[in-house]
């Protein structure tokens, strides 16, 4: 059975389920048990489970964070949430030098099954450091995965996936996400890691994107095909490692990539899709890819400010009508 | 309470085979027969041999930089730690991890780690671990005093008391971060002083003196089984030999190094057990020759394994 539901209580449920499921999975974070965090996306789970598997943390994210890969390494499965993206950089110890490198250092046994859930983007006037997409910092660390949903199913899916996984995935969510309402399965609803996702098909220009940034995209893949262009849209849903035959498929196809993302465009997570296509389909192209993203500059606080930093479905419009001129 | 002969001569024993292993890999360092750094815990010897002696096998405990001694005491085979750090494919992670990078899961050595302070949370961690899933163990986690210094430390013992986990925080104090010394990178000359802040116990205790340290162990791994959360334990050594291979140690005194020697732990010890008509002179210098062997040993074992090879990117995630 699927019925609609909103982004967060995607997540929720699968928190749920997965911890019904499986009694070494506990969750942490600030402000996460009766509050229900930040987002309310733990509301309810510390009735259900318990403060024993629903645990409040001090305002000490390395050390949290660094409590949970201890906790993994040991035979629990923690999911931890990070209030705000932004505030994973106090936790990237942590992460990279250790939740990464545990298994490779360690030996075959030694794993590090948890789950890092990270709230981010703008769009919501929080100012510079409550509104980043850190996403592409990620990528380039040997040892963790990186998921990022769109949907509200994926969401669930991914995260059950994610739950599921052996090794440390940063799992980003996108905080105008959380009041999307879609279709999402209701029982066990699992989504494999690695895989895009198609959500619109066409021949004549691939836009691929990713989280928020897909809403972008199917705007504008709408607005072009009243004109004539039909647009594949690629949801890359997972960042590492990167489905790349999705994505060089869908440019071979249609020779004319617009790839978008919210994060700092310089160096940013479609450097490394745009370079994967011009290694895997540069033959077949007709232009070279676009890539849209934000602008170099803090996240600015005023409304003006802040969307004119950000990729739109306008942008996207312009760059294909001089891709396709 | 009455001390089993074969009891205190295991641990003499103990403490030699570090001691051994550490010249050992001098040597090996000083001939440039093996790659990297690496950081002895010559002179510590009783705080690791110590701390171990009051543990049970499925405790569990995590080290720093400097873990060899850690990981030996708590039954490492010095033939595989050897081949590690010779970057063998019989190394404890298959010559992956190195000196500061290596655990041993079966005998609850939760791993050496590069990062200052980065251990501490991870050992919390795996306290927590014990707690919820009631598996009546201890974890000890060994740091230098230098560590005290990370925000790691502070986050890790605030919620380690918080949540009244089965931890010792077990500071091997041997008065310097490299260079620095304590008074000048610690506000308090106490390690010790420092559990007010977390509200748990805090612990002074002589380094050197094996006995002294696995008493204090005792009490605060009972503790924490017991359920009344962790204990800082400040314990007072002396590192003989540099911080690295590299380290030319301008920043001490010979006489300070001098008066640490005349403290000895292993030296000290062994004329303890003298004293007290543990053992003879024979059966003293027999463990010793036997230590010696191990390492020696250990050595060939390690130059004679054989190189890894592969893919380097084969094992960077589980599957
Ligand atoms: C985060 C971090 N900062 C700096 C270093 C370099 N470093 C390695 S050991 C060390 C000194 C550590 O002193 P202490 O904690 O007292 O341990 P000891 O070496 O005395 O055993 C330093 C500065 C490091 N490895 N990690
Ligand atoms: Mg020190």
């Amino acid at each position: 059975m699927t019925r609609e539901l909103f982004t967060s209580w995607a997540l929720r449920e699968a928190m749920a389920q997965e911890m019904r499921r499986d009694d070494r999975v506990i969750l942490m974070g600030e402000d996460i048990a009766e509050y229900g965090g930040a987002f309310k996306v733990t509301e309810g789970l510390l009735g259900e489970f318990g403060p024993q598997r629903v645990i409040n943390t001090p305002i000490s994210e390395n050390g949290f964070v660094g409590v949970a890969v201890g906790a993994a390494l040991t035979g629990l499965r923690p999911i931890v949430e990070i209030m705000f993206m932004d505030f994973v950089t106090l936790a990237m110890d942590q992460i990279v030098n250790h939740a990464a490198k545990f298994h490779y250092i360690y030996g075959d046994g030694v794993t590090v099954p948890m789950v890092l859930r990270l709230p981010a983007g703008g769009g919501r006037g929080y100012g510079a450091t409550h509104s980043q997409t850190l996403d592409s910092w990620f990528i380039s660390v040997p040892g963790l995965k990186v998921v990022a949903p769109w949907s509200p199913a994926d969401a669930k899916g991914l995260l059950t996936a994610a739950i599921r996984d052996d090794n440390p995935v940063i799992f980003i969510e996108h905080k105008l996400l959380y009041s999307v309402k879609g279709p999402v399965p209701e029982g066990e609803h699992v989504v494999e890691i690695g895989q895009a996702n198609r959500v619109r098909e066409g021949d004549d220009l691939s836009i691929i994107a990713y989280s928020k940034m897909v809403d972008e995209a199917l705007e504008a893949a709408e607005a072009l095909s009243e004109v004539g262009v039909q647009c594949d849209v690629i949801d890359l849903r997972t960042l590492q490692p990167l489905d790349d035959k999705a994505i060089v498929e869908s440019a071979a196809r249609t020779g004319r990539v617009i790839l978008i993302e919210e994060g700092v465009r310089q160096g940013g997570v479609m450097a490394e899709v745009a370079c994967r296509i011009m290694e895997g389909a540069f033959d077949y192209l007709e232009a070279p890819p676009v890539r849209l993203g934000g602008g170099f500059a803090p996240i600015p606080c005023a409304e003006s400010l802040e969307r004119s930093l950000m990729p739109s479905a306008a942008d996207v419009i312009a760059v294909a009508q001089q891709i396709l001129a | 309470m009455s001390e089993q002969p074969s009891v205190l001569l295991g641990y003499l024993r103990a403490m030699w085979v570090i001691r051994h292993f550490e010249e050992a890999l001098d040597d090996l360092f000083g001939r440039s027969l093996i790659r990297g750094t690496c950081h002895l815990c010559v002179g510590q010897e009783a705080a690791a041999v110590g701390a171990c002696a009051a543990l049970r096998a499925d405790d569990q405990i995590n080290s720093t930089h400097r873990g060899h001694g850690h990981f030996l005491a708590k039954g490492g085979d010095p033939r595989r730690v050897m081949a590690e750090l010779f970057g063998r494919a019989t190394g404890y992670a298959g010559g992956r991890g190195g000196s500061q990078h290596m655990a041993g899961w079966d005998i609850g050595f939760l791993g050496s780690n590069g990062i200052t302070g980065g251990g501490i949370p991870v050992a919390t961690g795996a306290a927590l671990s014990a707690k919820l899933q009631n598996t009546g163990r201890v974890v000890v986690s060994f740091f230098g005093d230098g560590a005290t210094a990370q925000g790691a430390f502070h986050e890790a013992l605030n919620m380690g008391s918080l949540w009244t986990l089965p931890i010792v925080y077990f500071c091997e104090n041997n008065l310097y971060a490299m260079s620095t010394p304590l008074r000048s990178h610690s506000a308090v000359s106490s390690i010790a002083e420092r559990a007010a802040a977390y509200g748990m116990p805090g612990v002074e205790v002589d380094g050197n003196d094996l006995l002294a340290v696995r008493d204090a162990v005792a009490t605060a791994a009972a503790r924490a089984r017991g359920g009344e959360g962790p204990t800082l334990i400040d314990c007072r050594t002396y590192r003989f030999l540099g911080h690295s291979k590299s380290d030319k140690r301008e920043y001490r005194t010979e006489e300070e190094e001098a008066a640490a020697r005349r403290r000895d732990p292993i030296l000290r010890f062994r004329a303890l057990l003298l004293e007290q008509g543990h053992a003879s002179e024979s059966e003293l210098a027999a463990v010793e020759e036997d230590a010696r062997n191990l390492i020696s040993e250990a050595v060939e074992f390690a130059q004679a394994s054989p190189l890894p090879e592969g893919d380097p990117s084969a094992k960077v995630y589980a599957p």
